[in-house]
């Protein structure tokens, strides 16, 4: 499996996880929670397909790391700056700091597995 | 008059390297010693290279010894392999000793480098020894003095098995001719490329009795005098004897993971057919444990194989468990 499909699935699945979980540190959005899975499993797909790509270029632990720790920090971003429309509560740091360390793990997973490019002649 | 020790050590040498005035190879200082012959760095005045130089021993010069020398690099000769040191001449000194010419390597002996290195990197080094006996087996050719001396590991990486002194050609038998392969080595009319006979040129032991070999790294047959039941596995014997003397240093053995301990108890079976079948077979396992997969060896329990899972992929478990805690973390928080 190369890197971009690898970074595609793992962060898709860790994104509908991510969405998911929002019933245990926050229960009161259930009856949001397809859309929160949707959206959150959407915003694991792009930032999987993109730290994988960045981690076919880029041959170094740390800065694949870092960079898919701040590629699914920007992604997550504008979803944390908004307030729930039903309770009205914003839930920043619940939203970014999970959010991050999905990209943290998806940036250390393209790092170490999936296939790399292959030169061509 | 008394000469300095050092002064006289170096006549000593001067006396006992072999007289080379006059040949295309000048002979210098020894460099290896095996059971027939001692190993001299040489220079090539033809090519104006430093070569090896494999001489007789002045005390075991006798015709059978120079037939077997001789063989030793026809051997050589037509295993064409990384891990086999190339032969580029055979000839004989002007004392009428036999001598061949092969590629001058430097390195460390397995053993020496196994004091100094991780052990991840000693088993890769094991592993390549299995692959070139693989490949040995493949040409119908049994080494049978497999020990950690017998290994020298280049400043480049380059892993060689030498002294071939007492090899054994067992697919092009009598036995082979009949069609009948022994286990592990090729036969006439496999893919293998075995060798041809090597005509005239006798087997070191023919005679059943005779015992050539290192104790402690020699498979009990090989020690019984059995040449006929000589085969693939008796190198596979003596390939688990120097994965144990490399891993298990100074007689301690704290610390050996079971699966790798397993590895040598099956190749070190006085039974050959529990062995491994095939130095291939063994460099397989190795290749599985230094891969944190089960190997065929031993049958692991499910706490060792949780272990094994966890240590593999000891990182991407505990950036989960991490995801998890934040998780809970939060919730934790929001219920005060």
């Amino acid at each position: 499996m190369n890197k971009p499909v690898l970074g595609l699935l793992l962060g898709g699945a860790l994104g509908a996880l991510d969405g998911l979980t929002a019933l245990i540190s926050a229960p009161e959005v259930k009856p949001e929670i397809m859309s929160i899975v949707i959206g959150s499993t959407a915003k694991g797909l792009v930032a999987g397909v993109l730290i994988g790509f960045v981690a076919r270029k880029l041959n170094n632990l740390a800065a694949g790391i870092v960079l898919g720790i701040v590629i699914a920090a920007l992604l997550a971003l504008p979803i944390a700056l908004h307030a729930d429309p039903v309770t009205g509560k914003a839930y920043f740091w619940e939203i970014m700091i999970p959010g991050s360390i999905v990209g943290l793990i998806v940036g250390y997973a393209t790092q170490k597995f999936g296939r790399p490019a292959v030169a061509r002649p | 008059m008394t000469l300095p020790e050092h002064a006289l050590a170096h006549l000593q040498q001067v006396l006992r390297t072999p007289e080379s005035a006059g040949e295309r190879y000048t002979l210098h200082e020894p460099v290896g010693q095996g059971g027939m012959g001692t190993v001299y760095r040489a220079s090539d005045r033809a090519l104006g290279r430093d070569v090896a130089v494999k001489v007789l021993r002045g005390d075991v010069a006798d015709a059978e010894a120079a037939v077997r020398l001789e063989r030793e690099a026809r051997i050589l000769a037509r295993l064409e392999h990384p891990g086999i040191v190339p032969v580029h001449d055979v000839g004989t000194l002007g004392d009428g000793r036999v001598f061949y010419v092969m590629k001058l390597v430097r390195g460390r002996r397995l053993q020496e480098f196994a004091g100094a290195a991780p052990r991840s990197d000693v088993l890769r080094v094991v592993l390549r020894v299995c692959e070139t006996v693989g490949f040995a087996h493949a040409h119908g050719v049994v080494h049978r003095d497999l020990k950690p001396s017998n290994i020298m590991v280049g400043a480049f990486g380059e892993v060689l098995v030498l002294d071939w002194g007492i090899a054994r050609v067992v697919g092009t038998g009598r036995a082979a001719a009949r069609g009948e392969a022994r286990p592990g080595l090729a036969a006439p009319a496999s893919s293998g490329d075995p060798l041809p006979a090597l005509h005239g040129v006798p087997e070191p032991d023919t005679a059943p009795g005779t015992v050539l070999g290192t104790p402690g790294f020699m498979a009990p047959e090989q020690a019984r005098g059995e040449p006929a039941l000589v085969d693939a596995r008796t190198d596979v014997y003596g390939l688990g004897a120097i994965l144990r003397a490399v891993v298990v240093r100074e007689g301690d053995g704290r610390g050996v993971p079971r699966p790798l301990e397993a590895i040598w108890t099956r190749a070190l079976s006085p039974d050959p057919a529990a062995r491994y079948p095939s130095a291939a077979d063994m460099a397989a396992d190795i290749t599985r444990f230094l891969d944190a997969q089960p190997v065929a060896a031993y049958r692991e329990p499910l706490t060792e194989r949780a272990g094994r899972v966890f240590r593999k992929y000891q990182t991407a478990i505990l950036l989960v468990l991490t995801y998890l805690a934040v998780r809970l973390l939060f919730l934790v928080m929001r219920g005060y």
